[in-house]
């Protein structure tokens, strides 16, 4: 498998923000999260849930509703404005002032012509949807207290409001409330506590369902405004409710970081009069539920420990897959961690600064597994502050390490670094081409002397680095296809090749000599999630979000044999049923058949001349192959050695003295610096 | 046994099977009957408040539970063990339909299986809503079958998962008006499934509070409350719908087995491990226990006799002392010795009682608690406790912590009248008395115990120690030599050895036999010594595991274990002839044994029954048997005490009551099952037949009266009139002797209780020859019952 010095870095502090606000829309199967630093990211369900598209925040903004308006997504903040995104380009539309003071919901009607946000003045604003924008309607009769919660039902006739100790029914014709119910205040000290309705969910039927930080989901029956049934769900809060598509479940998030799961079912097997009975119970968040969705086969909670799980819902799956197993989701699926191949100098990206480090040296050589002793060690050269209030939307530093570039959703910023000994100095490069005023996706040519940023309309921009400055060269553009934004762009080491990779699965090859478009590779179902170009053979290798791999000859325009034998002969169940999506794609200059591959679990190389597993074959043999004599060996090894000694990885890069930098981010520490969790008795403690 | 749920009385039991009653059920269409079945292969309707067999089914497989339907009227579900492989333990569910006819007992041949995955566990099967379908578990499978489809839905769990769960199927209850099914589980959670019409969109709750398995769920009748026990001996009250609301009713004693609950819901009744039923109100009030004795897990100390209340000790719950009179055969009280709360979970060390000795007059108490017998730390103290009159129980006088060094090995009282003294003897090779004594310091008129001396031989472990029969000497083994004490001066005196063999068990003689010693040591030898000689005065080469003198006569009781069975000896000290020998007492090492002190001498005259016309000798076996030597005469009276409590309890009997006590014969039935403790009376008769009649006559526990109140009932119900009728009664006074002869021989023959390991299968055998002595029992009359009643006040 050959060996490497690694370099384990455990220095990237990297804070994953929490989980404020989730949207599922069951058309496209995309569910939007919002978090807690105001970002927005759309997840596509259907595709082992990648992380398609990440719209990143800006300090202040703190979301505190999503949703979806058929294909078009609204938020709306403690700001006081309501914000539409623009998808395609990932960024922010527009944001309208609502003049209602801080928002705290924000729900669409099934008919997709109004939304209505509920306001800390107590009022529900209506909104009307237009072609292009929204437009104020009117208010509802205004209340006392905040509004808090807000659920449509499904005619759009009627609007269920959750505010400080009661629930509100509105006619939405004439603005008046028809109900109020009053929800209880909990028992005992807690009494003298307002009791604050978090979520309301009005379904098709006329009854209401709420949670309340009493810790009740109370069901009312909105024609009469009574209580029909309460399950005293948590001894906390229950933050968030979802009701799945039918209405025959509903999920409840409770500040234990549980989610609870309600059924509609008979009580007497045959007959219909179904009952709302509580089910299961599913424990997998360490903190506070914000958000619960249901989806058509899994329950999906976040919260504020930032992951995001999906818990499948057996009864309704009908094979059971590796699509449809419990995933959590911690880490961003773009890379966050930018090497400077020749210099040793590593960019981290924070949301709002970047970092770059100097790696450290240690003594010759050890026996492998061994650690090293660290002669120097790694030290902190740069904080570099974003100017304004957007968050960093992308970053790159150059392989030669001079370079250094950020985008931000307004602007963007080329730095050259000055490294003389130990003082280390930056100068903004000041005249920027005018097409350089934000990126989608940035990248360096191999020798540092070309930038790459792709723009708007899957349009790449290239850009001359030299000393002087930087002169703008030209403008690549896809043949056809799509206008989504590209997330991914691989250069090739001669620096004759560059490859973008879009949201709609598409992959353009273009040709740095002629700047033209070379060629497209035919689009897969599936997100491209990491993809290299081989130093030697110019081939283009990908990894897609269901674990699928494949390679690409450039020149030949048409995949490899290689590749053609791994998809007829199909990839090894084990391989099949990891995850989490392989984030880069390496190739060992020393070993040309050699590609390294990297995903949050393991580290693994595959050697293109090895034979293939099949399902019979054992994954992973590693072991196996130590205990065997060396003729044995080569009958029983196979393409793909997996290396689990690394866990929560964030990156993995190769760099040109033979040794491989790892960043680590241990779950562990990230959960240190989470605020500390309810306390909860725990059986024999 | 049919009890009183008001008066906790036991009304009257009925009595026909010929081996352990396995299940009991309400008949659906008569809520005046019930059936029982058997592992004799037969199921008996009765009717219980006249306690008259109705009718019997015979089936002709060993039956292991039954459970009946209001649905399927004429129909019994059983369970039945498929006699194909005795080590595989194969169950079947089968359904039989009961023929119709009017004799009094029908072959019931018409069955049909329902399910061959039963498991063996009687809870694990249930009716649901109205008899529409019926759920059984096995280990990790709930299968519920649909008879009106005909169609069995399964489900399984996943064995074990990431958190260590262990869902294994202990326990199972169908709710009474939703398709709710409620499953227990080993590692205590409770699994409320629903939607289980579907194969594939079944759903269920899990609420979990028990931390250990399980063992009984119950549905109230209304189905608002599920009521749930196990091993922490609290019983759980949750609200059906209301997720985690619970009620707690805890310190119930032993580990709940069985709850079951009236039919109109307002009475609730569990039965424990430790052989005890409590009644519960539906507000969470217990208001009833019915006691047997209390079965532990071993018992430590010595079987004893209370001096005031004649009351047996032994040790009880853990941690306890109890109280339990064989007279009267009822639990008294129990003494908490370790004062600390018990904690009910397994593998957990803690303070056990372990010894515990009377002086003679009863006024103290002396009790040594240990803790981590099996670990290395060995903590225990020593408690004197003194009775108090007003209270009449006992209270705690002096807590030793540190009596010894090693672990307490035995103590005992002296015996005098004026002083009393406490030597105890432990393993770090020294033995101590105790003397009371009035504090100096605190000068107030309390005694306190203290140490008086420190005594030691060689540095050797001693053994034992007695108190002769005046207190004057004190003998105490040391390995293999026995030193003799003056308790006065506390000078040894003399010291008698004979080797080879380490002391194992020393007595004194009594009254005339006062001057001998006797010692049984490891290598098989029974060894006499005349203490005025200070000579071996005779041994005799048996291996006895168990010495003990009678208190109140010259004899000894001794057993020897060989061989696999155990024999009894008795003999006086002063000849080397045995009294009396029985062969084949039992098949267990007998370990403990007392003679209890009769309250009126019974003037037999027949030789072999002499030595026990003072006092009866009571002996505890290995496995937990409480076997007694008993008389003619006084099984006699036993009969007619039992008559007079039927008589007394004949009171309005509502059929709600004999409802309840269904319910909780039912548990108690079970109860016995797993509770091996037996006792058994039993008479040597004067004829020389009697040793052979004299096997191992055992019964079920609390009988000591069982069986002649079984016999007794049986004669009730069958001459009815006859009681009322007292003046022909006295006439046939004559008849007396020879109906009790008959009687005596019926019940003398050879009865066996046998107790094995996990089927707890009690096996009451009753020979052809001995049903038809019954049968002629019954037809005689039993007048003579009626004199005993008279004359008793």
């Amino acid at each position: 498998m050959g060996e490497f010095k690694v370099h384990r870095v455990r220095f990237f502090d990297y804070m994953p923000s929490g989980i404020r606000a989730l949207a599922f829309n069951g058309d496209t199967e995309r569910m939007a999260v919002a978090r807690m630093d105001g970002s927005v990211e759309i997840f596509h369900c259907s595709d082992r849930f990648f992380q398609e598209k990440i719209i990143p925040g800006r300090e202040q903004c703190g979301i505190e509703g999503l949703s979806w308006v058929g294909e078009r997504l609204f938020s709306a903040g403690l700001n006081g404005g309501i914000t539409e995104y623009d998808l395609t380009n990932q960024k922010v539309k527009y944001t309208i002032d609502a003049y209602g003071g801080p928002i705290w919901t924000i729900t669409g009607n099934q008919q997709g012509t109004h939304l209505a946000v509920g306001c800390e003045d107590g009022t529900v604003k209506l909104f009307e949807v237009n072609e292009d924008k929204i437009q104020f309607e009117r208010n509802l009769d205004r209340q006392k207290s905040r509004i808090v919660s807000l659920s449509w039902h499904t005619s759009g006739s009627k609007i269920a409001a959750g505010m400080m100790d009661m629930i509100q029914i509105f006619n939405v014709e004439t603005g008046h409330s028809i109900h109020r119910m009053l929800a209880d205040r909990g028992v005992g000290t807690s009494r003298s506590k307002e009791c604050v309705v978090w979520s309301v969910v009005y379904l098709s039927d006329g009854t209401i369902v709420s949670g309340d930080s009493v810790g009740m989901v109370k069901l009312w029956d909105d024609q009469t405004g009574t209580l029909i049934k309460s399950h005293n769900v948590t001894k906390c809060d229950v933050l968030a409710l979802s009701v799945s598509q039918n209405e025959d479940s509903l999920v409840a998030g409770t500040s234990e970081g549980t989610v609870v799961q309600f059924q509609f079912v008979s009580m007497v097997l045959g007959k219909d009069d179904k009952e709302w009975v509580r089910t299961r119970t599913f424990k997998n968040h360490t903190h506070d539920i914000r958000a619960v969705a249901e989806i058509t086969t899994a329950v999906v909670s976040g919260g504020m420990d930032a992951q995001l799980v999906v818990k499948p819902l057996l009864d309704k799956i009908e094979v059971r897959s590796a699509a449809s197993a419990l995933r959590k989701i911690h880490f961003p699926h773009r890379r966050l961690v930018f090497c400077a191949r020749n210099s040793g100098l590593m960019l981290f990206q924070y949301p709002g600064h970047l970092e770059l480090w100097r790696l450290g040296e240690s003594e010759g050589k050890g026996i492998p597994g061994s650690s090293l002793f660290v002669k120097r060690n790694p030290e902190k050269l740069l904080h570099l502050k974003v100017k304004g209030e957007d968050h960093i939307r992308c970053s790159a530093v150059s392989p030669c390490g001079e370079w250094i570039v950020y985008s931000t959703a307004s602007s963007l910023r080329l730095y050259r670094l000055h490294c003389d000994n130990n003082n280390v100095s930056i100068t903004k490069i000041s005249k920027l081409p005018k097409v350089l005023s934000s990126a989608n996706q940035l990248c360096f040519s191999s020798d540092s002397s070309h930038l790459f940023s792709a723009s708007t309309q899957s349009s790449v921009h290239i850009v001359s680095l030299s000393q002087s400055g930087c002169k703008f060269v030209g403008t690549l553009k896809p043949k056809s296809g799509s206008h989504q934004a590209i997330h991914l762009l691989a250069a090739s080491e001669d620096g004759e090749w560059l490859a973008s990779a879009n949201s709609d699965h598409e992959v353009h090859i273009y040709n740095l000599q002629t700047r033209k478009a070379h060629c497209t590779v035919p689009v897969y179902s599936s997100a491209v999630t990491a993809m290299g170009i081989h130093p030697t053979t110019n081939c283009l290798f990908m990894m897609y979000a269901d674990q699928q791999m494949c390679e690409y000859s450039i020149e030949q325009k048409q995949y490899t044999d290689w590749s053609r034998t791994v998809q007829r002969k199909g990839l090894h169940r084990l391989w099949m049923e990891r995850d989490t999506p392989c984030l880069n794609v390496m190739f060992n200059p020393q070993n040309p058949s050699h590609v390294i591959l990297h995903d949050t679990y393991m580290l693994c190389i595959i050697d293109q001349s090895l034979p293939l597993p099949d399902d019979k074959t054992q994954f992973y043999n590693q072991l196996t192959l130590k205990s065997l004599t060396e003729d044995q060996r080569k009958s029983h090894s196979h393409a793909f050695k997996v290396c689990k000694t690394f866990k929560d990885i964030l990156c993995v890069e190769l760099i040109s003295d033979q040794s491989l930098v790892v960043v680590e981010r241990p779950l562990e520490d990230v959960a240190t610096q989470l605020p500390a969790p309810i306390k909860q008795k725990k059986f024999a403690t | 046994k049919v009890y009183s749920t008001r008066t906790e009385e036991w009304l009257h039991s009925l009595q026909g099977h010929t081996n352990q009653v396995t299940g009991i059920a309400l008949n659906p269409a008569n809520h005046l009957q019930v059936y029982s079945c058997s592992a004799d292969g037969t199921v008996k309707l009765w009717d219980f408040i006249d306690g008259i067999l109705i009718k019997t089914f015979i089936i002709g497989y060993p039956l292991f539970a039954i459970y009946v339907s209001e649905k399927h009227e004429g129909v019994l579900f059983l369970h039945v063990s498929m006699a194909t492989d005795s080590k595989n333990e194969c169950f079947q569910l089968v359904a039989v339909h009961l023929p119709k006819s009017a004799e009094q007992e029908v072959e019931a041949k018409e069955m049909s299986v329902v399910s061959s995955h039963i498991s063996s566990n009687p809870s694990c099967t249930a009716f649901g809503r109205g008899g529409e379908y019926i759920a059984f578990a096995r280990r990790l499978q709930l299968n519920v079958y649909f008879f009106r489809k005909q169609k069995t839905c399964s489900f399984s769990l996943k064995a074990t998962d990431k958190k260590g769960a262990q869902n294994a199927f202990t326990c199972i209850t169908c709710h009474p008006t939703d398709d709710c099914i409620a499953t227990g589980h080993e590692d205590g959670k409770i699994r409320l499934w629903r939607n289980f019409i579907h194969k594939k969109e079944y759903t269920y709750s899990t609420q979990h509070w028990h931390h250990n398995a399980v063992n009984t769920l119950c549905f109230t009748p209304e189905g608002t409350h599920l009521l749930s026990g196990g091993i922490e001996s609290v019983l759980v009250q949750w609200q059906y719908g209301a997720g985690n609301r619970k009620e707690f009713l805890p310190r119930l004693g032993g580990s709940i087995l069985h709850i079951s609950a009236s039919s109109d819901g307002q009475l609730f009744c569990t039965s424990h491990s430790d052989n005890k039923i409590t009644v519960i109100e539906s507000s969470f009030k217990v208001c009833g226990v019915l006691q047997g004795l209390v079965k532990g897990d071993a018992v430590l100390t010595d079987l004893m006799i209370d001096p005031r209340s004649k009351a047996l000790v032994l040790n009880g719950k853990p941690g306890h002392l109890q109280f339990y009179s064989l007279l009267r055969d009822k639990h008294l009280y129990n003494l908490d010795i370790v004062q600390q709360e018990y904690i009910y979970e397994a593998g957990l060390d803690q303070f056990e009682v372990a010894k515990a000795a009377f002086d003679i007059k009863g006024s103290w108490l002396a009790t040594v608690e240990e803790r981590g017998q099996k670990s290395s730390d060995l903590e225990f103290f020593l408690k004197l406790w003194a009775f108090d009159e007003r209270t009449q129980s006992f209270v705690l006088n002096t807590t030793i912590t540190a009596a010894h060094t090693d672990r307490i090995i035995s103590m005992c009282f002296s015996s005098s009248e004026e002083t009393t003294m406490l030597v105890t003897i432990a393993e770090d090779g020294q033995f101590k008395a105790w003397c009371q004594g009035a504090d100096a310091d605190t000068q107030q008129n309390q005694n306190f115990w203290s140490c008086d001396f420190v005594g030691s031989y060689h540095n050797l472990k001693p053994t034992n120690c007695s108190f002769s029969a005046d207190s004057s000497l004190l003998a105490v083994s040391f390995q293999e030599v026995i030193t003799i004490w003056s308790p006065e001066t506390w000078e040894m005196l003399t010291t008698l050895c004979q080797p080879p063999g380490i002391i194992r068990d020393l007595c004194f003689g009594r009254l005339s036999c006062s001057k001998y010693l006797l010692g049984t040591t490891t290598r098989n030898l029974l060894c006499c010594w005349n203490l005025l000689t200070c000579a071996l005065e005779w041994s005799s080469s048996v291996e006895v595991s168990k010495l003990q003198p009678d208190p109140l006569s010259e004899n000894v009781a001794a057993f020897s274990y060989q061989s696999k069975h155990t024999d009894l000896f008795v003999f006086k000290p002063s000849e080397p002839r045995p009294l009396f020998t029985n062969k084949n007492v039992c098949s267990e090492k007998v370990h403990r044994a007392v003679f209890v002190p009769r309250e009126e001498l019974l003037n037999n005259c027949d030789e072999s029954s002499q030595w026990l016309n003072r006092s009866q000798l009571y002996f505890l076996t290995q496995n937990m048997d409480l076997l007694t030597f008993s008389t003619a005469t006084e099984e006699d009276r036993m009969l007619s005490s039992s008559k007079q409590l039927v008589i007394d309890d004949s009171v309005a009997v509502t059929p709600f009551y004999l409802l309840l006590g269904k319910h909780r014969q039912q548990q108690q039935k079970l109860n016995t099952q797993s509770h091996p403790a037996a006792d058994k009376p039993q008479q040597p008769q004067g004829s020389v037949t009697i040793k052979e009649l004299l096997h191992t006559p055992a019964h079920v526990l609390p009988a000591a009266s069982v069986l002649c109140s079984m016999f007794v009932n049986s004669l009730l119900i069958s001459n009815t009139g006859v009681q009322q009728d007292c003046l022909r009664e006295e006439m046939d006074s004559e008849k007396e002797e020879e109906d009790s002869e008959e009687e005596m021989e019926a019940c003398d023959s050879q009865q066996e209780l046998r107790v094995q390991g996990s089927v707890d299968e009690v096996m009451l055998k009753l020979s052809k020859a001995q049903e038809r002595e019954l049968k002629r029992v019954r037809k005689t009359d039993f007048s003579w019952m009626a004199d005993l009643i008279d004359s008793k006040p």
